[in-house]
């Protein structure tokens, strides 16, 4: 099949650089996947499982939150914030963030932005999990 | 002479002290450059795609509705002035506010400080001042830089300003560091003049240009104003290094030659009163 330039970057380094089949990744408006000759484009990532098929065939299996991705002339960069491969997510961390998230959203008393802050850090965590799973 | 021997081993004194001084804050500056050097480095990727994915989007790009992407109406600039928290770094600091002199010179503009020098300079300076939250630069995350950039994009989406740039100091090596400016804000300041031609790729957004523009614009400026820091931190510390460098070998020679004088000195008092005595025995 053929396969196209991908680049993953994110504050902690460019994590990927090579060719690649495909890569499916979730945008605000749902998931996409980007194949070999796409044209211009770009738009915003979402949270959610994300993952790209190399060359040989090989599936990795990535999470991915916030960023965007382009498609420039054949080249396709995804600037994330987080970009974790399944194998560094640390699970058991994962699990912690998300049980403290949910009791702190349990309580009553919480201003707007500490809400916003415990969902946010709750998404982040299911969606950890659900890569790691 | 004995009075002038005492001066010379007083002066050497005070020398030595400020030696020392120099000595630890340049051995505190390598120490900390080696963790500054290595976020620099792992963040600088990021920083330069980033760049060039928004400048390549900028060039190609045909959809003027978002407010980012559209030319600017408002004249007003505003500009994110990164220095240090700290003196005593030789030419760092002024090195910066003289290339942000000449960029900004005849404009009209607001600034961002980050790094207490900044806010203390702009101050000094009476220049508008948007926030002075992000005083210290040593203590900026990433999630600051998220912070410092919502609140850009309010005011940018606000009209307070039409113009968004970065000035900051690019960390080349340990020796050199090169202060520079940027433009961040309206894609159309981004675009390179020589290479928009007439035929422009089309640029697929979705669902729309205006909201992918909201949802990427803040975390572009936060990626760059990360990028910004980590750089100018390193930059920072890499200067303090050098100039603290400087200043101990400076001191080093110093007490050498103050040394050499206050031997002689010595020396002549001796034989000063070798010839007194002689003298005085002659007479006997």
């Amino acid at each position: 099949m053929k396969t196209f330039p991908l680049r993953i970057g994110t504050p902690d380094g460019l994590l990927f650089q090579d060719q690649v089949e495909r890569v499916v990744v979730r945008t605000i408006t749902g998931d996409l996947a980007i194949l070999a000759g796409h044209c211009n484009y770009c738009t915003a990532l979402g949270m959610g499982e994300a993952h790209v098929v190399l060359e040989d065939g090989t599936v990795k299996e990535a999470a991915c939150i916030g960023g965007m991705l382009s498609v420039m002339n054949g080249t396709c960069r995804i600037m994330a914030t987080t970009w974790e491969w399944k194998e560094d997510i640390d699970e058991a961390r994962a699990e912690s963030a998300k049980q403290r998230a949910e009791t702190q959203l349990a309580t009553k008393d919480l201003t707007e932005q500490d809400y916003q802050m415990a969902q946010a850090k709750l998404q982040r965590a299911l969606v950890r999990l659900s890569v790691k799973k | 002479m004995a009075a002038n021997m005492k001066a010379v081993k007083l002066r050497m004194k005070s020398v030595q002290s400020t030696m020392q001084i120099t000595k630890a804050m340049e051995l505190v500056a390598s120490s900390k450059l080696r963790k500054a050097k290595e976020r620099a480095e792992t963040c600088y990727p990021y920083f330069a795609e980033l760049h060039e994915t928004l400048k390549t989007i900028a060039n190609g790009n045909t959809e003027f509705t978002s407010v980012y992407a559209k030319e600017a109406k408002n004249d007003k600039y505003c500009y994110i002035v990164m220095a240090g928290d700290r003196g005593l770094a030789g030419g760092y600091n002024s090195n910066l506010f003289k290339a942000f002199e000449t960029e900004s010179a005849g404009q009209d503009y607001v600034v961002l400080p980050i790094g207490k020098k900044a806010v203390e300079y702009f101050k000094r300076m009476h220049v508008e001042i948007l926030t002075e939250e992000f005083a210290e630069i040593s203590e900026i995350s990433v999630s600051g830089c998220f912070e410092i950039a919502k609140l850009l994009c309010k005011e940018f989406s606000e009209g307070k300003f039409g113009h968004i740039k970065l000035c900051y100091t690019k960390f080349v090596s340990m020796l050199t560091q090169q202060p520079e400016v940027f433009s961040l804000l309206p894609l159309t300041d981004l675009a390179e003049d020589g290479k928009v031609s007439d035929r422009k790729d089309l640029i697929l957004y979705e669902p729309d240009s205006n909201t992918v523009f909201d949802a990427i614009v803040p975390e572009y400026l936060a990626g760059l104003i990360y990028g910004g820091v980590c750089e100018g931190f390193a930059s920072e510390l890499a200067a303090r290094r050098t100039a603290m460098d400087a200043a101990t070998k400076n001191a080093g020679e110093m007490i050498e030659k103050l040394n050499l004088y206050y031997n002689r000195a010595r020396q002549a008092s001796i034989t000063q009163e070798i010839t007194e005595i002689v003298a005085g025995a002659e007479e006997l």
